[in-house]
């Protein structure tokens, strides 16, 4: 995907040069807009590698998992399927937390290990290439941006000379909120008339 | 209220963690090195990423065709009641994180992070995710390939968020 997108933006703005007859101004941007990459990358590293160390203090103190703990019932809530001792309830928990925290590294690995477990679990005999209800749910959910604290964002803010990087976050946090409970709602919503149509 | 939750947000977090670390008598400095090590990395990993697509985004605007693009898009913002340069923003979030990131620092250095757009913009950034990329790398990953219900949900959600980005930036502006 990335590499179609990337070479249609690639030709469109050498074309769109000519088409304007504007190519030295292009040929100057493309060599300022590398440079500012590098520039922005190694600001980056500074805020990116503080709040990754802090996350990982969190992390290896078993915060990570303390949280997860504490989601049990929230996950009863989402996922009415899942029984107590199901297994793949704790990666859904760790990569709900690692999300919330910003730790896009631990998030991924748990949710792959989550949705492996789901499939594994489901009752036998059914189309193995459909999405069951809690994979839907949790994919959902995820989608819908747990994030609560957008460090890169800020970051990115700083580096443009915002006069307060971090303003956005309660609106953010706000915003993300919003979606959540969008995707929520329609979760239960698509479960209910699943059961409904059962009966 | 909003900006006290902004204010505070990180030192709380920040001290959160590390009064945790210390009461579970953790080498709390240890383990902050090993994960600032970590994210080091993945900064400089991501780098040829940013190179790459900051230089496509540069690209284009020079050429003119990002103006050209927001002069087409303004009959349908207004529809949507979204500003123009935040639409092709809204359509690559969907597809690339990086792609994205280029085209917001690109409306960071032309408005400024500060204006009306560049709030919208990060709040939008920061309360959406990749939905197609998400859905391909956890779906492909166990073989699924019948959807369901998962796309429309997802769309659903992103676009909530961005309705609430924009509503709540203009809204307390």
């Amino acid at each position: 995907m990335l590499n179609y997108l990337w070479g249609i933006m690639i030709l469109t703005g050498m074309l769109w040069g000519v088409a304007n007859n504007n190519l030295e101004v292009v040929t100057q941007s493309l060599l300022e807009s590398a440079g500012e990459a590098v520039t922005l990358s190694l600001t980056m590293i500074g805020i990116m590698s503080f709040w990754n160390g802090i996350l990982e203090v969190g992390n290896r103190a078993g915060l990570i998992a303390w949280l997860a703990g504490k989601l049990n019932p929230v996950l009863s809530f989402l996922f009415p399927e899942l029984e107590r001792d199901h297994p793949a309830r704790l990666p859904i928990a760790v990569n709900i937390v690692a999300n919330m925290l910003g730790l896009g590294m631990a998030a991924t690995p748990a949710g792959l290990e989550a949705m492996k477990l789901l499939q594994q679990e489901r009752t036998p005999g059914c189309d193995l290439h459909r999405a069951t209800d809690p994979m839907c749910t949790f994919l959902i959910i995820n989608i819908s941006s747990l994030q609560l604290v957008p460090v890169s964002m800020i970051a990115y803010r700083n580096q443009y000379g915002s006069a307060d990087p971090a303003a956005i976050l309660g609106l953010a946090l706000l915003a993300t909120s919003c979606s959540t409970l969008v995707a929520v709602i329609f979760c239960k919503l698509m479960g209910a008339r699943r059961r409904a149509a059962k009966r | 209220m909003i900006q006290w939750i902004s204010r505070m947000l990180v030192p709380l977090i920040v001290s959160y963690i590390v009064g945790f670390g210390l009461l579970s008598r953790r080498p709390v400095f240890d383990d902050f090195l090993a994960g600032a090590k970590d994210g080091m990395q993945t900064v400089i990993g991501i780098l040829p990423t940013l190179i790459g697509l900051m230089t496509a985004v540069g690209v284009l605007r020079a050429s003119g065709f990002l103006d050209t693009l927001s002069g087409w898009l303004a009959v349908p913002a207004a529809w949507l009641h979204l500003p123009a340069p935040l639409i092709p923003l809204t359509l690559i979030r969907l597809i690339s994180n990086s792609a994205a990131t280029g085209l917001m620092l690109d409306i960071f250095s032309r408005y400024g992070p500060d204006s009306l757009l560049g709030m919208s913009a990060s709040v939008m950034m920061s309360s959406t995710e990749t939905v197609f990329y998400c859905i391909s790398i956890y779906f492909g990953s166990v073989h699924i390939t019948k959807t369901r219900y998962v796309l429309p949900g997802a769309l659903l959600a992103t676009a909530a968020g961005i309705a609430a980005s924009i509503y709540f930036v203009f809204f307390t502006n």
